[in-house]
């Protein structure tokens, strides 16, 4: 390229022609058009519980759950209550 | 036989398995996991099925530690450690494989197909026979020992048959899976453990305490069975 030109303008400044006006109305159409793909695959996401989450029920099931291994672990340590009790006895 | 307070008496480690196993429960299921097709909300069984397998390989890991000590003092104390672990070990598998069972037939089934038709499918799978091959290979184990009726012999050939199940253990569940193919997950790189794409930060801040959890869990019953035998023998012995 020629650093030095007389008119620095001359480059920059395009004249606009036909091509260029109906090549950025084609781009536009086209970008609308992925766009409107993009949020296409959007509702098409994975299904998930996100129901469940929404209405609070999947809090029921952790209840159960803690609840269930709370009970193991009692029962856990009460064995080892009863086998340190036992240790001591001999 | 029994000796001193060891870590077996010890509450701290009990009461970070019991937290660690409480989290599990609440951020398993309420974190927030990756949206991927077919797995969907069952990922979440990540942090409890993998889990079993984890708390598995760490607990016949320290079978078989033991089996070494073993025959290196012939203290009979570390015939028991190895018997104990090797037992809850085999539990987390068998546990790890029936829970593996349920998720397949959901995730893997072909939903066109009959469900026997999947199940044939579902079945050779190279990874399940892996496992299968490790379960049987540890239930040996445990038949061996028990039709040896002299203690120190019983205690001994258990001990050998240890380490080589321990070596048979890891090329049947990882390398032989690798090498066919397999519709089980995590057979490139280092599953569950390779931190650029493998399981999402999200799921792994809950993975790793999960395992560190359910494997404690499996320390405190092979624990507490092992204080129970140690009492019978020194009952016995007295």
């Amino acid at each position: 390229m020629d650093r030095y030109i007389k008119n620095p303008f001359h480059f920059t400044e395009r004249k606009k022609d036909g091509i260029m006006n109906s090549a950025k109305k084609i781009t536009t159409l086209l970008a609308t058009f992925f766009l409107s793909l993009i949020t296409f695959a959007q509702d098409k996401k994975t299904e998930m519980a996100d129901m469940m989450k929404e209405n609070g029920r999947i809090y029921v099931v952790v209840a159960v759950v803690l609840t269930i291994l709370i009970g193991l672990i009692l029962y856990m340590v009460r064995l080892d209550k009863k086998i340190s009790r036992l240790e001591k006895e001999n | 036989m029994t000796d001193a307070k060891n870590y077996m008496h010890k509450s701290w480690w009990k009461i970070a398995s019991i937290v660690l196993l409480g989290y599990t429960v609440v951020a398993g299921f309420l974190g927030e996991v990756p949206r991927l097709p077919l797995l969907q909300e069952t990922i979440r069984n990540l942090y409890f099925h993998v889990c079993m397998w984890f708390a598995m390989m760490i607990l016949f890991t320290v079978s078989v530690v033991n089996a070494v000590r073993y025959l290196r003092t012939f203290n009979l104390k570390y015939d028991i450690y190895a018997r104990h672990f090797a037992v809850v070990a085999i539990v987390f598998g068998l546990l790890g494989y029936s829970t593996g069972a349920i998720w397949a037939s959901y995730t893997w089934a072909d939903p066109n197909k009959p469900a026997y038709n999947s199940f044939s499918t579902i079945a050779r799978d190279p990874k399940l026979i892996g496992a299968a091959i490790a379960l049987l290979v540890y239930f040996a184990y445990l038949i061996l020992r028990d039709s040896i009726q002299d203690i120190d012999k019983k205690a001994r050939i258990s001990a050998v048959y240890n380490i080589f199940a321990y070596a048979i253990l890891f090329p049947s569940i990882w390398i032989l899976p690798r090498i066919l193919p397999s519709l089980h997950p995590g057979n490139e790189d280092n599953p569950a453990l390779d931190v650029k794409n493998d399981i999402s930060g999200s799921m792994r801040i809950v993975f790793y305490p999960a395992v560190i959890g359910w494997t404690l869990l499996g320390v405190w019953i092979a624990t507490l069975k092992i204080r129970f035998t140690l009492l019978k023998e020194k009952k016995m012995v007295s």
